[in-house]
Parts: C-alpha cells; sequence; structure tokens
C-alpha cells in the first residue's frame, strides 16, 4: 500500500506540510498526523456531497439545476461574464496560485471586479499592512526564538489547531528547548475560549474595545500608565499593566491575531495600531505580528494579486485598469449597493459566509460557481462546474499564513477539470466570444 | 448607502425584558466565529453534521435561565439585520450577555452588512435579543430560500 510522506494539508494557513496519506485504488484510506479539518477535508473526499455533473439552471433561480457538459457550462459562464456591464470575480482562495493568475487574466479580460475571501477575513489585515507596515517572520523564525505568543481575537484550537504544536507555545525551538515552559502565552478575547485554557494569562475583555486595549498597552509601554483609568476595556488596569510587563521582559514576542482584530469595532485601525505597539515594543525589545489566515492559499492570494496588479485585493478592472480602494470595491461593497450585475465564485462560499444583505443581491443576479462541493453558494448559482481538489487531485503552489510559498502534492488521480483548466477554458470563450462581438 | 454610527456597546446586566405575550427577551451582543466542527464540515454544508455544527446558539447557564430555556430549546435571536431561529446551547465559560453563534449562514443571516467603509462587514459585536420559541430552525436550503425574491 503506497503511503505518500510530507503531504501538504490544504485546509488553514498553517499548511502544515508533514501529513502522511495512504492511498488504495485511487482512493485515499488514512490520513496520518493532520489534526481534524485536515482529515476532514482530506478524507472527505468520497463522503462528501461531490458536484458530480456541471449543471446550468435554465428558468431562473427557483428552477432545477440541469446536468449539461463542461462545454456547455463553461460557454453559459462566458456568455454571462461577456454580457455583464459590472460583472465580479470572488474568492479563488482554497486553490493553487496557478489557478488565481488565471483568475486574474479572466477578471482583467471582463473588466470585473476582482476580490478574495479577505473581503470577510483579512481584509483589514492588508489596510493596516499599508498604513503602518507589520514587522514579521517566518513560522520557522517564530518557533525557534519566540518566548512570548500572544493569541490576539483567535482561537487556533478550533481554527488552526496544529498551530501550537508545529509552531508556536508548545512547539520546541533551538531558543526555547524545552517548548512551553520556555515560552508564555497569553490570550486576548472576549470569550474564556478552549484556546485560553492553556494561557498564562487571558484578557477577557469587552467586545469591540481591542483598539482602546491596544492604545493603552502603549501608553504603558511608552511610560504613560499614569493617564490610563483603573478599568481598561473592561478589565482592571492591573491585568493590563501584567500583559504590558510580560511584553517589556520577553526576548522575542509575536501577537497572532485573528478575526477579533479585523471583525471588530476597530476594523483595520485595530491592526493598524497592533502594528504601532510593536514599533514602540521594538525599541527595546524584538516583537513581530502575523494574521492566523484561513483558507489555506488566501495569503497567496494576496501575493498573486500584488504581483500581477500592484493591489492585494478589492481590484476593480472596469477602467481597464487596475484601481483598489476596498471600502468602494470590496466585495461585500459592491453587493450590498446593488451594483454587481453578474458574479463568478470559486474555492470560496459566499453564500454561507456573506451577510444577509450581500446574498439578498446575489439571488438577483446570475451567478457562476467552481467549486467541488455542494453548498449554499450552489442554491443561487445559474451555472455550476465541478472542480477537482487542489492539493489532493492536482498538484500546485500554495503560501502559508507567514508569505513562504509550499508546493501542494496530487495524491490520486481524478476526472474532473482542475480550477485552472476551467478558467483557462472560460478565458478562451470569453476572448472568442469578445472577438465575434467586436467583428460585428 | 446611508452611513450608520458605530455600534454602541453596551453590557447589559440580566436586563429581563417582559413582551405582551410573556416571553421574557434578554439583551446580548453577538459574537460570530469559527468552531472546529464547523470548520470540519466546511466541505460537506448540505449534510446533517454542518447543520449540528453550524446552527445553535451558545449563551451562559445564567442567561439560559433567565430566559426560562433549557438546553436544546429554540430561542429567536434578533438584530437589526435580521433574526433566526436556533437551539440554545450552554457555553459555561461565556461571560453574561454575549450569544455565540458558529459562523455560516445561521449566523449571517443577523449579522451586521455594514462595513463602516473599509470593506469588512460587521461579524461581531452585534447587539442581538434573544427570546424563547416554539418557531422551527431553518434548514440550510429553507433558509437559503428565504433570499429569494
Amino acid at each position: 500500500m503506497p503511503v505518500i510522506k510530507d503531504v501538504v494539508c490544504t485546509f488553514c494557513g498553517c499548511l502544515c506540510d508533514d501529513l502522511e496519506v495512504n492511498v488504495e485504488d485511487n482512493k485515499i484510506i488514512k490520513v496520518g498526523k493532520a489534526c481534524k479539518l485536515g482529515r476532514a477535508k482530506t478524507m472527505g473526499m468520497f463522503l462528501h456531497e461531490r458536484i458530480e455533473k456541471p449543471m446550468i439552471r435554465k428558468n431562473g433561480k427557483d428552477s432545477e439545476l440541469e446536468e449539461c457538459s463542461y462545454d456547455e457550462a463553461i460557454t453559459k459562464a462566458a456568455e454571462i461574464l461577456v454580457a455583464a456591464k459590472r460583472p465580479m470575480s470572488y474568492g479563488w482562495c482554497s486553490t493553487s496560485c496557478e489557478a488565481i493568475e488565471k483568475a486574474v487574466v479572466l477578471a482583467e479580460e471582463t473588466g470585473s471586479l476582482f476580490d478574495s475571501t479577505a473581503n470577510v477575513c483579512h481584509g483589514p489585515s492588508a489596510l493596516a499592512t499599508q498604513e503602518k507596515g507589520a514587522p514579521s517572520c517566518s513560522l520557522g523564525t517564530a518557533k525557534n526564538y519566540a518566548d512570548l505568543i500572544i493569541f490576539w481575537g483567535c482561537n487556533p484550537v478550533h481554527a488552526h489547531p496544529r498551530h501550537q504544536t508545529r509552531y508556536s507555545t508548545m512547539a520546541k525551538g533551538a531558543f526555547t528547548p524545552n517548548g512551553k515552559k520556555d515560552k508564555k502565552m497569553v490570550v486576548v478575547d472576549p470569550r474564556n475560549t478552549d484556546t485560553a485554557k492553556k494561557a498564562d494569562l487571558l484578557l477577557q475583555l469587552t467586545p469591540g474595545t481591542d483598539y482602546v486595549l491596544i492604545e493603552a498597552l502603549r501608553a504603558i509601554v511608552n511610560g504613560h500608565e499614569d493617564v490610563l483609568p483603573d478599568e481598561i476595556a473592561g478589565l482592571p488596569k492591573a491585568k493590563v499593566m501584567e500583559l504590558a510587563d510580560m511584553c517589556k521582559a520577553s526576548k522575542f514576542g509575536i501577537i497572532y491575531f485573528g478575526m477579533g482584530i479585523t471583525q471588530t469595532r476597530g476594523r483595520y485601525k485595530s491592526g493598524d495600531n497592533v502594528s504601532s505597539l510593536l514599533s514602540d515594543l521594538n525599541q527595546t525589545n524584538k516583537f513581530v505580528m502575523i494574521g492566523m489566515r484561513g483558507h489555506y492559499n488566501v495569503t497567496g492570494f494576496g501575493q498573486v494579486a500584488a504581483w500581477e496588479t500592484g493591489f492585494p485585493m478589492a481590484i476593480d478592472f472596469s477602467r481597464g485598469s487596475a484601481y483598489y480602494n476596498p471600502g468602494e470595491t470590496g466585495t461585500n461593497d459592491v453587493l450590498m449597493r446593488k451594483e454587481v450585475d453578474a458574479f463568478i465564485t470559486g474555492a470560496a462560499d459566499p453564500g454561507a459566509h456573506f451577510p444577509q444583505e450581500s446574498v439578498k443581491h446575489l439571488y438577483t443576479i446570475p451567478a457562476i460557481q467552481v467549486d467541488g462541493y455542494a453548498n449554499p453558494t450552489t442554491e443561487f448559482s445559474d451555472v455550476v462546474i465541478p472542480a477537482a481538489i487542489a492539493g489532493v487531485e492536482c498538484d500546485g503552489t500554495a503560501y502559508r499564513m507567514d508569505g513562504q510559498p509550499i508546493r501542494m502534492k496530487k495524491l490520486i488521480e481524478t476526472t474532473f477539470k482542475t480550477d485552472e483548466e476551467i478558467l483557462t477554458e472560460i478565458i478562451a470563450k470569453v476572448r472568442e466570444l469578445k472577438g465575434a462581438e467586436g467583428g460585428a | 448607502m446611508t452611513h450608520k454610527p458605530f455600534i454602541d456597546i453596551r453590557i447589559v446586566t440580566y436586563n429581563i425584558k417582559s413582551t405582551v405575550k410573556g416571553v421574557r427577551m434578554i439583551e446580548t451582543i453577538l459574537i460570530s466565529a469559527r468552531t472546529i466542527d464547523q470548520g470540519a464540515t466546511l466541505e460537506e454544508k448540505t449534510s446533517q453534521a454542518y447543520f449540528d455544527a453550524a446552527a445553535y446558539c451558545e449563551l451562559n447557564e445564567g442567561n439560559l435561565e433567565a430566559l426560562g430555556v433549557s438546553v436544546d430549546q429554540n430561542v429567536k435571536v434578533a438584530t437589526a439585520h435580521g433574526m433566526v431561529v436556533l437551539p440554545a446551547k450552554i457555553d459555561a465559560r461565556l461571560p453574561d450577555d454575549i450569544v455565540f453563534i458558529p459562523m455560516g449562514p445561521w449566523a449571517n443571516a443577523i449579522v451586521d452588512p455594514d462595513t463602516c467603509g473599509c470593506g469588512m462587514p460587521g461579524f461581531k459585536g452585534v447587539p442581538a435579543t434573544v427570546e424563547a420559541t416554539t418557531d422551527p430552525v431553518l434548514s440550510m436550503k429553507e433558509l437559503m430560500a428565504t433570499y429569494m425574491e
């Protein structure tokens, strides 16, 4: 029985690259070393409701999806995009960078808006980075050096289950040979999460007061604790002082941050202030920050989009060149303004993860879905194109949350087209249709 | 789109209201986030396992008692942006007056769509009321169908 070693897990931004997968008769029968998320994703290939055939809805959103050929579905998708005045392409984060490159070309070719799942995840972190920068390092450096680990607004026990053993609190590093014993762990979260169970310090702040707490820490680090009130962000001042003291005492600190920073009241200003806090701490200590990325290759989307267009997300090609203004050109903004008149999404599920107002608009416009599995997005999609699962049924490149590119392996054969192939064929069809239009 | 002011963050301790029907209601702050079961069923969103992992809400024991609701009994969670019916569960470690719903279609039925001009909707920190109900929980497909005009 062949065992494929050093398999890259394609679930979260940890991109663990040490999985052992047993394959028999082109089926994955065992996944070793993976967490619950990675195992569900890799093994689930044969359990979940796979989209088996391309499908088209012929008579409006309330009619049934009918099976068709890949050619028919790809032609229909191209027709929708060419006919649209304000098309949008969204997602492309649980797929390879090679596919994302094609998605950029398709968006440019169709004058589309082009955005990633960062729109509902770490988009504000990108804005914060552009405002103030983000001192960072590789997860390898973090593992070997960090003696203070702060999980701010993230819950890796649930969302990045192997993060602590591979890269952070539990990992034994060159300068932290005893693992957890050589490190301090802090959790900042309004909830007493499962991650917080093993923390040396939990700061259970009032929801939405992250910015206030960061600002208070900056005041203390800069020697102005006398101006602070007795209660900060719902916490006693002494507890905030305790965290500041831990920061000042550390040799190498790292703030891993999640949606508690990006989705709460301060949005990108909170991430911006984390960067300012690190700037203060870096006068005397060594501190870095890394966003806990969800989709395994959302970091790759940012990389590819940035080198192809100059911008990491929320790009508008309608002017013929790339334009970027996230509060205006971000997916949820344009959907809620009911501006978009056609929508293509792949390797993401806006149906499940967008607010109600955005989903309502998606029910009123032609929608194209490229995905391996049926999900809420399938419910409003007029064209559904099944795709191979990247990192399982095809290889490709993905970027880890710290910006390290890692090559994903192909584990089994498939008859499904890859995202890259589907996008390449839609681009060809779009060019053909536009050529015909131009000649008419 | 008219721009709304920032969310007013309120913590109200056991602020029990009585509606005309005599149903008790509490004022809470909604937080949505990932859970490991929601993540593990992410690629099978048409399954019962995903429904079980994403279609519930959590409160602490005191809040549940204040509502007069027992575990797995349905509650109506409402915000200025929508309403959703979910079975209630206990997370004993939750602070008072926080309602937690795993990220997914049920949470997103009531989150704040306003991006405050920076692209990101309000998935956390949304003022929400919770009250007991006998209404049923909608399946994923039923919930999505409510968006069709």
